[in-house]
């Protein structure tokens, strides 16, 4: 990882620099091309999700484009990109979050475990259930740290009884590290925590319903770099159990947590494959930039 | 645009840093004229209630010496409880008036005299005398409520020196009650009548109990019907309803309501509750829909502003959990707006517990004595009351009115009180 993380650091130094862009694929990227042929490894032979063809409007503007990717099995995919990309949007998607804003409409097909999500008989409460969701504000429910992550088993009926209650809160809090920090303040308010506490508190809250998938919206975004740095700790540490999709602003976190790297660019998924090569051999002009800094 | 050097850049800041604050200044300072112009106003208000209807807290009572004398009350010796009950109790008071200021003699002076003693004073006697029979053919010290005039004088708010004919308490009974006053027999008590009497002619009787069983009966008619249909339409409108023309149509339309005069409220109970639907007259039951109909539009606006407030992140947590739509509204939505939907619907009670206008139209502005015992029994409403005694000519209604109006706004203080109470509650959690 940490070697990774190294080689996007130099790779981000040499920006000033000007690179031979002979054999990349220099292309004049307009936004209204609907057509446009990923570059890469978007699909993996054990994938655990996979969109083919997703298109995303919101009203009239069309957000996603044509994207076609697959999240592997106990793999942790990042996806990066400029502002306003619609790697967030796409986020969404996957566990229908974006159901909630009426004038969003998801074209194509997206499926978890080879079962089309969007189909009409798909429950979004079963679904969330099994894909859960960590946002990029901390957003603990004004309730305790116990409620906090007892609410999700609760709905759902997974603990039989108080003990059984008790042991899937502590160990949601051990895995999201926080439990020996406030082992004895459980029944104190979750809003009352710092920030990272409050982030890694959301991060038990969704391991605690133990989702196949766990989705992340730039869960480090709002934190100072020693709480990023122990929320990459604990993807590394639970992506044995999970399938993680992370979207994060920064590359060098991009390239310390996960394995593939998608890089999207206004709508359009540019290029994804691991996160090695993207960071070492971009094949497209528009990834180069974004990773050696030049805009984004 | 000519090019400025940054020194002159900040010298014309500066320049206009004085003029910048002087405005602020100005600003704060038409600000606090205006607070301090209502907090004036308020005090004026507030004092002269007070100061009105202080004295009615207290009422004067009158040591008499009476004589249970069978031939007086006009039984016989073994009298049936019945004859107890139908004897002549004033006549005993007289006499006993009579005995105490034997240089009456004219038919006029009498009149007045026995004018020194409340007409309650019988009832009193009656009651008395039922309670123990013993009584009857035995002399007793016995207080006795004195006539409202007389307890006016007796409570410094008439003055002697004003010439008769521009008081109501002659000058006869002005020397009467000195004495009494010297003889020590004249005591000032807390006025319990006023809490435990309803409505009636003689203000030393008057009481506020069946404008406060009314209002009770009416608010919890309100509350039962106004607060959940309106919490539950705001949930709908806000959470459930699909956004369109028809919803849009709904929200114009209670936005409107919340300004519709609380009077065309009243004549829409009048046509439809009583005349549509035969409910009973003047009763709780009537003015609680009314009030309950008049509050829901307050109560939908601010249980949907409170739900709105509510962040979207915290849905968003929910949902992202697996809580469904009602999960999350109830579990999550709910309580954290519940602060706002409370300060909301209790605002929009103290509003229908001070309403009048739309009572009378449904004709609670009835003379009631007795305190109503269910929904349907006619009784009035403490807004009603004060209306009423605030029309009346005398004397000692007029305090009767302010000391209602003080605990009307004690009613008020108590209801906004309760919703801060309850917002820190739920805020807490």
């Amino acid at each position: 990882m940490n070697d990774l993380a190294a080689v996007a650091r130099e790779t981000g130094s040499m920006g000033d620099k000007k690179m031979p862009i002979g054999e990349k694929r220099q292309l004049d990227f307009q936004s209204d091309v609907k057509e446009y042929q990923t570059i890469g490894t978007p699909f993996v032979d054990n994938a655990k999700m996979s969109a083919r063809n997703v298109n995303i409007f919101y009203a009239e503007k069309q957000a996603i484009l044509d994207v076609s990717l697959d999240v592997g099995c106990h793999e942790v995919l990042a996806m990066i990109g400029p502002s306003g990309c619609g790697k967030s949007t796409f986020l969404r998607a996957l566990n229908r979050m974006n159901d909630i804003i009426p004038i969003c409409k998801v074209e194509g097909n997206i499926t978890l475990d080879n079962e089309d999500i969007y189909e009409s008989e798909q429950d979004t409460v079963l679904l969330r259930a099994r894909v859960g969701m960590v946002f990029q504000k901390p957003n603990p429910f004004p309730k305790s740290i116990y409620e906090n992550v007892a609410y999700g088993p609760r709905i759902h009926g997974l603990a039989q009884s108080k003990a059984e209650m008790d042991e899937i809160v502590e160990l949601s809090l051990r895995r999201a590290g926080l439990f020996g920090e406030v082992k004895d303040q459980l029944d104190k308010p979750g809003t009352g925590l710092s920030g990272g506490q409050q982030q890694r508190l959301c991060i038990a809250r969704a391991i605690a319903v133990n989702p196949e998938v766990i989705l992340m919206d730039e869960p480090c975004s709002a934190l100072d770099p020693i709480a990023s740095a122990r929320i990459e700790e604990l993807i590394d540490e639970i992506k044995e159990n999970y399938t993680i999709a992370i979207v994060t602003h920064s590359m060098q976190q991009a390239a310390r947590v996960s394995q593939r790297t998608a890089y999207f660019h206004l709508g359009k998924l540019i290029e994804v494959g691991s996160t090695k090569e993207i960071f070492t051999n971009p094949k497209h002009q528009l990834t180069e930039n974004y990773i050696t800094g030049r805009f984004g | 645009m000519s090019e400025r050097s940054s020194v002159q850049t900040t010298a014309a800041i500066r320049a206009s840093l004085k003029k910048r604050y002087a405005r602020e200044r100005r600003f704060q300072w038409y600000g606090r004229v205006a607070v301090s112009i209502g907090f004036v106003f308020l005090f004026i208000l507030l004092s002269d209630i007070f100061i009105k209807g202080t004295p009615a807290f207290t009422q004067h009572f009158i040591k008499l010496s009476i004589s249970f004398d069978t031939d007086e009350l006009g039984i016989s010796q073994q009298a049936t409880p019945d004859e107890i009950a139908g004897a002549d109790y004033a006549a005993v008071v007289k006499s006993s008036l009579r005995a105490m200021f034997p240089g009456v003699i004219s038919s006029k002076e009498k009149k007045q005299l026995y004018r020194l003693i409340s007409l309650s004073a019988e009832y009193t006697l009656r009651d008395m005398v039922i309670a123990d029979p013993k009584l009857i053919g035995t002399n007793s010290e016995i207080w006795l409520l004195a006539h409202s005039e007389a307890g006016s004088y007796l409570k410094g708010q008439v003055g002697a020196d004003r010439p008769e004919s521009e008081r109501r308490v002659k000058d006869v009974q002005i020397v009467w009650l000195d004495t009494l006053r010297e003889d020590g027999r004249t005591e000032s008590r807390f006025n319990s009548t006023f809490f435990l009497a309803g409505d009636s002619r003689e203000p030393e009787m008057a009481g506020i109990r069946a404008g406060l069983y009314g209002s009770f009966f009416t608010m919890l008619v309100t509350f039962f019907l106004a607060f959940p249909i309106g919490v539950m339409a705001a949930i709908y409108l806000e959470e459930f309803a699909p956004r369109n023309r028809l919803t849009d149509l709904i929200e114009i339309n209670i936005n409107n309501l919340a300004a519709v005069p609380s009077i065309v409220f009243g004549l829409l109970g009048l046509a439809v509750f009583i005349n549509f639907f035969g409910l009973p007259r003047s009763a709780p039951l009537v003015g609680g829909l009314v009030m309950a109909l008049m509050t829901l539009p307050t109560i939908v606006i601010t249980s949907r502003a409170a739900i709105q407030a509510v962040s979207p992140s915290i849905r968003e947590a929910a949902m992202g959990v697996g809580a469904s739509k009602i999960q999350t509204v109830f579990h999550h939505v709910l309580p954290i707006a519940m602060p706002g939907i409370l300060t909301g619907s209790i605002i929009g009670m103290a509003h229908a517990l001070g309403e009048t206008a739309p009572l009378l139209m449904i004709g609670m502005v009835a003379f009631i004595m007795d305190a109503p015992s269910g929904l349907t029994d006619p009784s009035t409403v403490l807004p009603v009351q004060i209306y009423l005694w605030a029309d009346s000519p005398e004397r000692g209604f007029t305090e009767k009115t302010s000391a209602a109006i003080m605990v009307l706004m004690g009613f008020l203080v108590l209801m906004n009180a309760l919703a801060i109470y309850l917002r820190r509650r739920f805020e807490l959690k």
